[in-house]
């Protein structure tokens, strides 16, 4: 790590600055008896960062421990727990990961695998919450966390927003689970909740997002300056920090760098870009160089992706009801209807000025797979945009063909490219 | 009295395996057609107050084809069987689909019906402690009340829905009756035959099954309970079908003593409550007391408990998972009771459930050796 201060870093150094930092602080506050919460990537980290409760996300260390080819030890050690490969592999490399800092915790050795595993160390949590916002398989496994821990699980229910505009009974719902969040944090951390500081990481989470949108903005230039597939690495912060100043501070770096290359004339594939994507579905954490090598040596470019879009929480901090809090966190676009799930996704390409969609039938993720099908359809009836599907999964190695992936994303390139032969 | 029980059991048989005559029969008798249930919680008090009939969809046993188009493998078999059913325009005579969405697949499923009729969707909250979750509900019921006074055209009172509820509470009370006498007659009432009588259910309406299952009990009851000779199992899962599975049971002289199945008892486990608070409020009031399934979120993990209470209750020999293939809510709470009931020394054995499936000699090896080892 450099020894320059933060402010003199670059993003990409910010970004892998916080990441650490963050790790760090999370072991600390073990050491020092403070505590640690295992929490859902997109549940509301305002409640328990308000309380000083350090944060760890299973599902940024899942995909880390993927990325860096360490999945398959995690992905063994839950399949003897009696886990089912049907099981997203994010949570069974988080079981396996838990399950295997239990043994260490019971038996004061450190089990081989995890001593020679690639993963981040992160410590065991004292309570965790979850939100099902991206998925109910969030909810099973905070279920079997807590129980396996026998920890406090604090749930925040986003009910299926299957009419939108999200209703209002579903925003006074989740309001009022946020109020009992704060009463079972009262308890777990045995001191009155800190409205004052909530207030505080409510506006620190806004100013967070409205930098992470002003990065995402960047891909509406064309040639784009930014690389999509860069905002897949970003987001470990805009899960992890969202409402700390971290992810404020290295989103503006990123932001700001990103607009000097464009009034510079300076482009993510310099002069090489032909044509661009939006990438539905979750990154493939352990092929991601492949993933983004095979459509840049065709000069694609991916300047859409609903994933990332996801953590565009934006909501009135000033707003002491919370029901816009609530409606941040429930409008996620797989957690409403087709239509709207769809308009999204519309816009999103809209906005990149894409010329296709690469879907990932993701082994793993049920919600964000078993629509692939009818968007593609409506998508394509609206705009006439081709596309292509592969299959894949986002940590489990076993689930993704490289040869499969390459046989696709270059049909997407010939039909892009024949759709622009055809207008010009 | 012999006669009388296998009449009536081949009744519920005959129901069990032909919904559609019980739609047709049910138009002919009252002159309103059905209204579709999709799996697994709905409150189907609402749709009976109407006098439409409640027909509940939980799959069949087709070969998939068309369903392939829509659904990846890797969806559970019971949705695609399904979804090559909506496919065939099977489901087009209902009225509507009533849609719960309390896991992934079924929120899909609820966006891409691929039949003519209309799908109204509702959503269970998963805070079940609160009593914000409770009011939540009931907005949710009452905006799909709506929807179905607007489709069928019937007002529905609170006269008519607690006479509902009332029909309700006494058929859920007569099937946790009939499944407890069905474990001390095993001679006399097949697994098959069991599932049967759970199945007729479905496709029933609920005071003539009541009826009928009184009927049968009384019949059954007329003689003694005779000593069993076979070994006595307690069965959780989704469901436990198709009927070549079930016969393996009877086969091998494994009785169930208790099912935590979600087409079965799950169905029954919990009254509308009593109150003097309004029929719909009470009618989400079963969501909060519901327990032991896997798609009702539960941070205590209650089901291994229940299940361990159920073998001790019922005296049963051990327990068999029915594993509905690729459905993950039950997936995840695997290991955490197969640990409990491990820990408790209770046998144990995981078969998968297919509903296409038409051979069965790996899952009779297997249940083989779970005999001979009990």
């Amino acid at each position: 790590m450099s020894e320059k201060m933060p402010q003199e870093m670059s993003s990409k150094e910010l970004l892998a600055y916080y990441q650490a930092k963050l790790d760090e602080e999370a072991r600390q506050a073990k050491a020092n008896g403070k505590l640690v919460c295992w929490s859902a990537s997109v549940a509301p980290p305002e409640l328990c960062v308000a309380m000083d409760i350090a944060m760890v996300y299973p599902e940024t260390h899942a995909a880390g421990i993927g990325a860096r080819k360490g999945a398959m030890d995690m992905l063994e050690v839950a399949d003897r727990m009696g886990y089912s490969v049907d099981c997203c592999s994010y949570g069974r490399v988080n079981m396996g990961y838990m399950e295997l800092l239990k043994q260490e915790a019971m038996t004061g050795k450190t089990p081989e695998v995890l001593a020679n595993s690639p993963a981040a160390r992160v410590p065991l949590p004292d309570l965790v919450i979850t939100c099902n916002n991206i998925c109910n398989t969030l909810l099973k496994w905070y279920e079997n966390l807590a129980a396996e821990l026998n920890i406090p699980c604090i749930v925040i229910d986003v009910p299926f927003n299957h009419t939108m505009p999200v209703s209002e009974h579903a925003k006074e719902y989740i309001a009022d689970e946020f109020r009992n969040a704060i009463s079972q944090l009262e308890v777990i951390c045995g001191r009155p909740f800190d409205y004052e500081k909530f207030h505080q990481v409510r506006r620190q989470t806004q100013r967070s997002i409205a930098q992470w949108n002003r990065i995402a903005a960047m891909s509406r230039y064309k040639p784009s300056p930014l690389n999509g597939f860069d905002l897949f690495n970003y987001m470990a912060l805009v899960v992890c920090a969202r409402s700390r100043d971290y992810a404020e501070i290295t989103f503006k770096k990123f932001a700001d760098e990103l607009e000097e290359k464009y009034k510079k004339g300076e482009f993510a594939f310099k002069g090489a870009e032909k044509n661009r994507v939006t990438w539905e579905g979750i990154a493939v954490w352990p092929y991601l160089g492949h993933t983004f090598k095979s459509l840049k040596n065709q000069g694609t470019i991916m300047t859409g992706s609903a994933y990332p879009n996801m953590w565009d929480l934006s909501y009135d901090a000033e707003d002491e009801s919370l029901h816009s809090m609530a409606e941040a966190y429930t409008r996620t676009y797989i957690n409403t209807c087709l239509d709207n799930k769809v308009a999204v996704l519309r816009r999103i390409m809209e906005q990149g000025q894409c010329d296709g969609v690469v879907y990932h039938l993701n082994r793993s993720c049920k919600l964000m797979s078993f629509l692939n099908v009818e968007t593609a359809e409506k998508i394509q009836a609206q705009n006439g945009l081709p596309y292509v599907s592969f299959d894949g999964d986002q940590t489990d190695p076993r689930n993704f063909a490289p040869a499969q992936y390459d046989t696709r994303v270059q049909a997407l390139g010939e039909m892009m490219e024949s759709a622009a032969g055809g207008q010009a | 009295m012999e006669e009388k029980i296998r009449s009536l059991l081949a009744e519920f048989k005959t129901i069990a395996s032909h919904p559609e005559q019980a739609v047709a029969d049910h138009l002919a008798q009252t002159g309103k057609g059905a209204i579709g249930m999709m799996p697994i919680y709905a409150p189907e008090e609402l749709v009976h107050a109407t006098g439409f009939l409640p027909v509940g969809l939980w799959g069949g046993s087709r070969p998939v084809a068309k369903a392939r188009t829509y659904l990846p493998p890797f969806a559970c078999s019971i949705m695609q069987q399904v979804m090559e059913l909506e496919c065939e325009g099977v489901y087009d005579g209902l009225a509507a689909v009533v849609f719960s969405v309390p896991c992934d697949t079924l929120k899909c499923m609820s966006q891409k019906w691929k039949g003519t009729s209309p799908v109204l969707v509702f959503t269970h909250p998963q805070n079940r402690g609160l009593e914000a979750a409770n009011r939540f509900l009931e907005r949710e019921y009452a905006i799909l009340q709506e929807k179905l006074e607007t489709i069928t055209g019937v007002k529905i009172t609170n006269a008519a829905l607690e006479n509902s509820i009332r029909i309700y509470n006494e058929n859920r009370a007569a099937m946790r009756a009939f499944s407890a006498l069905a474990a001390q007659y095993p001679q006399v009432i097949s697994a098959v035959d069991r599932h049967a009588v759970f199945k007729a259910r479905l496709f029933l309406e609920k005071s003539r099954h009541t009826a009928m299952v009184r009927e049968l009990m009384e019949a059954v009851r007329a003689s003694e309970p005779q000593p069993w000779t076979g070994k006595r199992v307690v069965v959780t899962g989704i469901l436990l079908e198709p009927d070549g599975l079930l016969e393996l049971f009877d086969r091998l002289g494994l009785a169930i003593a208790a099912d935590d199945l979600a087409q079965e008892s799950r169905q029954v486990r919990v009254d509308v409550p009593d109150g003097d608070e309004a029929p719909l409020y009470r009618l989400a009031r079963v969501w909060q007391n519901l327990y032991g399934c896997s798609v009702a979120t539960d941070t205590k993990k209650q089901r291994g408990p229940m299940l361990l209470d159920m073998v001790r209750k019922t005296g049963a020999d051990a327990v068999v998972v029915a594993m509905m293939k690729f459905c993950d809510p039950e997936e995840w709470d695997y290991p955490i009771y197969f640990k409990q009931l491990e820990a408790q020394g209770v046998p144990n054995l995981m078969i998968e459930v297919d509903q296409e499936a038409s051979a069965f000699e790996q899952v009779h090896t297997r249940l083989q050796s779970l005999v001979e080892t009990l």
